[in-house]
């Protein structure tokens, strides 16, 4: 086949940037649809104390008390909810939350899990054995008590928003470090065959070096799908844990999941602004990162890729990712369980 | 059971190609693959195309079948008629369904791998009847019939049995018979041969020409043969057509392209065909100018006994790849180790260089024993050991630009702090493989493959080895390309005046740089000698076997090889 007289290009440019110049059709809508909605949860989270109306956990203004249960009116626009707090104001502080919680998860969960991968991939041995025979045992948990477990361990009764939030990251890490163990562990092996590794080798690299510079920089190629498809996973099983009762407490941070919970009983009596709207928050967040997370695995893929001048019609423009649900449901017990 | 098999009713062509362009839809945009191209396939004729990779050889072969991927846009005409010239087709507008019907019936295809042309998990019997029940209605005892008798056909030994064995049971020459053997098993009319041999050892090689020529000769099918080596045209090939950069070239008879080739391209493709017998002279004369007591010199590798064994698994015996070898490589000579796959020719290179644990014997590499050494002990050792590795393409790191690749062994030994300081010893290295300085900033994917195996040999030789392993250096590169860098390969030996052991398993690429070779047949070493011994008298049957089986650039002293070949198995 001949090859592409390409422009030599001299920068390959950031993940995203790259892909979504790349882009075409269904895919680049689906990409774009994806960022913005992620983009838009990003900017709340950064200046959620401007846009909200009041504090997360405040329960009364100069007038006094708000009263709880408030229908959706000029002074709480989205209502408030049973224990008196603003629906609008934790909605809005909830993204807060959220986004620490992913950070934290998947930045301690990248770390470690990408570290033992590296270390069992390219040494092998009896050390690879033992990882892959502990992930695969942490890995066949339920997810979801798994955290449970960890979050009783970890916080010990703690309830303080930093406390709540490592509790719940740390739970999540858990759960996340044999994926990103595996992934890695998997590109390693293929990648410690490679012509160039053993070059490396031939030049008297040390092995440091060689995981480092050659192996390591090869091997991360797909972590920004699996980064994304976890963040929208991470923060359904936040939400999952606040419902159960595990989460943050109202009064240390505002929590998705925790309102839906408490919003319960609400829903037979008629009440819907408190359930629907922080579940509302919490689709927008999975689906937002989902469609990006889908959609970087397509343009991953160039079999899957859709290009310019194709004739032949579109590609298929959905893969199935083991773990990546594209329309979770809210935050209700059926739409955790379909997440694992 | 011969007449199953139609001689051609017709004189007419059975492919006819017209104004074919192919362009691919890629990343960086359109690309055109193949243009205004216009070819016809007589009946039972061999048409060989040939060309460099890129020239669209195999795509122009490919849209006969209509096997393109979903990227390609196809414009032209290409027409196939059947064999006995009742019906034809345009594979480019006919409907998918109808183009199932054609393939197969009217075209076949077989593949360069024949180990992944084949599904492992069926009978290799079932693969040859699927192919016939796809096409017509057979009982269950007619197909088995059908398939055992042309196994038979293309020389598989006990048909009857072997029928149920599963490929993994044939050796690779064998599997290709077999692909050849569901290619045949419709009765096209046309054979599409996409380097059918390359896979394949020397021996086999001729071995599988053979039958090719074969299904011309008794079968009556017409073969489009696509190969990159031009002595495969001259043993099979009635006609040849060369493609470059999507163009054709020049079509003539192989007789006339091979005695006055008109193209300028042409001229030079032939031009770089490394010919037997073009390295005796140089050897006479580098041999001349060694200085007196190099004989006694040292060796820098001397191999005595050397035995590699590879642990086998679950309970199979272990695999010997070299047993009992003994060579010595003194300083600034070229040692040209020769063999086909599975002789253990790249396992010695690759224990001279670390990669793989001596398991017997004594391996001694400047001056350090291999047989139990630690790599801790080793490392300073591989500052003086240069390694070019076969395929430059997964040789380099694809993250990192050719100036930081060449910078590696000088900054992994301290020569330099970091990439940016070895610049300027990077480029001149660069300059010493005749590469522009710009081509640094470059990434590995950005450069062709003679480029990449130029900057490959820069790498090696940053550190001013005193050895250099050379595995198949240019085994993956096109045949002019190859010759310009065994050119630039011979001028830095003697500049530099490293030793060399050259792995190779062309004679006449190793004939033109080694000072001696030696031939290795499964794992040990039958014949050692300079290249005027080896290749001028060879001793043992199987070198003997192995320069028979090479086919020559000249048709005509092809035919005459060719026939003694036939003597000597």
């Amino acid at each position: 086949m001949a090859t592409p007289a390409t422009p030599v290009r001299r920068t390959r440019g950031l993940p995203v940037v790259r892909q979504l110049k790349q882009a075409v059709g269904l895919q680049r809508g689906m990409l774009i649809a994806g960022l913005v909605l992620t983009g838009i949860f990003l900017l709340t989270a950064a200046v959620a104390p401007l846009l909200a109306p009041y504090g997360y956990d405040q329960l009364r203004d100069a007038d006094g008390p708000f009263g709880a249960q408030q229908s959706p009116s000029g002074e709480h626009w989205l209502g408030t909810t049973v224990g008196g707090y603003d629906v609008l104001s934790r909605v809005i502080y909830g993204t807060r939350t959220a986004l620490a919680v992913i950070v934290v998860a998947i930045v301690l969960s990248l770390f470690i899990g990408v570290l033992i991968g590296l270390l069992s991939g390219y040494f092998g041995g009896w050390l690879d054995r033992v990882l892959v025979v502990v992930c695969d045992a942490v890995y066949a948990f339920p997810t979801l008590l798994l955290a449970i477990v960890m979050a009783i361990v970890i916080s010990g009764g703690q309830s303080s928003l930093w406390g709540g939030i490592f509790a719940a990251a740390i739970s999540i890490t858990v759960i996340y470090i044999p994926q990103y163990f595996r992934v890695i562990r998997a590109e390693t092996v293929r990648i410690k065959a490679e012509a160039y590794v053993e070059s490396a080798k031939v030049i008297g690299a040390s092995h440091w070096r060689i995981m480092t510079r050659h192996v390591l920089r090869n091997a991360t190629r797909t972590l920004p799908l699996i980064f994304t498809l976890n963040a929208s996973e991470a923060i359904l099983t936040l939400a999952g844990l606040g419902f159960l009762g595990f989460g943050i407490e109202p009064t240390s941070g505002a929590e998705w999941g925790f309102d839906l919970n408490r919003a319960l009983s609400d829903v037979t009596s008629g009440i819907w602004w408190t359930s629907i709207f922080p579940g509302a928050a919490i689709v927008w967040v999975v689906l937002g990162l989902t469609l990006v997370g889908e959609s970087l695995n397509d343009l991953a893929d160039p079999r899957l890729r859709s290009r310019r001048a194709a004739e032949a019609g579109e590609t298929g423009e959905v893969t199935v990712v083991p773990g990546g649900p594209l329309g979770a449901g809210p935050g209700g017990l059926a739409g955790i369980e379909e997440t694992r | 059971m011969s007449e199953q098999f139609t001689k051609p009713a017709t004189t007419d062509p059975v492919v006819r190609i017209e104004d074919l362009s192919v362009t691919f839809a890629t990343d960086a945009g359109r690309v055109v693959a193949v243009q205004d191209v216009s070819l016809q396939v007589a009946a039972g004729e061999v048409l060989a195309i040939v060309g460099e990779s890129g020239s669209g050889k195999t795509v122009t072969a490919r849209s006969i079948l209509g096997l393109l991927p979903e990227t390609a846009t196809t414009r032209g005409a290409i027409l196939l008629t059947r064999k006995d010239g009742s019906s034809s087709a345009d594979v480019v507008t006919v409907k998918r369904s109808e183009l199932g019907e054609v393939r197969g019936r009217d075209a076949a295809m077989v593949f360069q791998e024949p180990s992944t042309a084949l599904n492992p998990v069926f009978p290799v019997g079932w693969q040859i009847i699927e192919g016939l029940r796809a096409h017509g209605r057979y009982t269950r005892a007619e197909a088995r019939a059908k398939a055992v008798d042309v196994l038979r056909r293309v020389g598989i030994p006990e048909p009857e049995k072997r029928i149920d064995s599963y490929p993994h049971q044939f050796s690779g020459g064998q599997k290709q018979r077999i692909v050849i053997a569901q290619a045949l098993v419709l009765d096209p009319g046309v054979i599409i041969a996409d380097e059918p041999t390359t896979a394949l050892d020397v021996t086999v090689q001729a071995e599988i020409l053979d039958l090719l020529r074969r299904c011309r000769d008794e079968f009556g099918t017409a073969i489009v043969l696509i190969t990159h080596n031009m002595g495969v045209v001259a043993d099979l090939a009635d006609r040849v057509a060369v493609m470059y950069q999507g163009q054709l070239v020049e079509q003539a008879d192989v007789r006339t392209l091979f005695a006055n080739p008109r193209d300028e391209y042409t001229k030079q493709l032939l031009g770089s065909v490394p010919r037997l017998g073009q390295g005796v002279a140089r050897t006479r004369e580098r041999a001349a100018a060694r200085p007196a007591g190099w004989t006694t010199a040292t060796p820098v590798v001397e191999a005595r006994d050397l035995r590699i064994v590879y642990p086998g698994r679950l309970r199979k015996p272990d695999f010997t790849a070299v047993d009992g070898v003994s060579f010595a490589i003194r300083p600034g000579e070229v040692l040209g180790l020769v063999g086909e796959s599975g002789s253990g020719k790249t396992t010695i290179g690759r224990a001279i260089a670390g990669l793989t644990k001596v398991t017997g014997g004594s391996l001694s590499v400047l001056g350090t024993e291999m047989n139990g050494v630690k790599e801790r002990r080793f490392r300073p050792v591989r500052e003086r050991i240069g390694f070019v590795f076969q395929d430059p393409a997964s040789s380099f790191n694809p993250l990192l630009t050719i100036a930081q690749a060449v910078a590696e062994p000088l900054v992994v030994h301290g020569r330099a702090k970091d990439a940016h300081a070895a610049r300027g010893r990077v480029d001149e290295l660069l300059e010493a493989v005749q590469l522009p300085r710009s081509f640094g900033d470059r990434f590995p994917h950005e450069l062709s493959g003679g480029q990449r195996q130029r900057a490959s040999l820069a790498r090696a030789l940053a550190l001013g080895p005193e050895l250099l392993i050379a595995d198949e250096p240019t085994s993956a590169l096109d045949v002019s390309v190859q010759a310009r860098v065994l050119e630039l390969f011979d001028e830095l030996q003697r500049e530099l005046g490293f030793a060399c052991l050259f792995i190779s398993h062309d004679l006449a690429v190793v004939d033109l740089l080694a000072d001696r070779i030696a031939v290795l047949y499964r794992g040990q070493l039958v014949e050692e000698g300079t290249g005027e011994q080896v290749l001028g008298a060879p001793q043992h049957p199987y070198t003997q076997r192995l320069l028979a089986s090479l086919p020559v650039p000249d048709p005509d002293e092809q035919a005459a090889r060719r026939a003694s070949w036939h003597q000597l198995a």
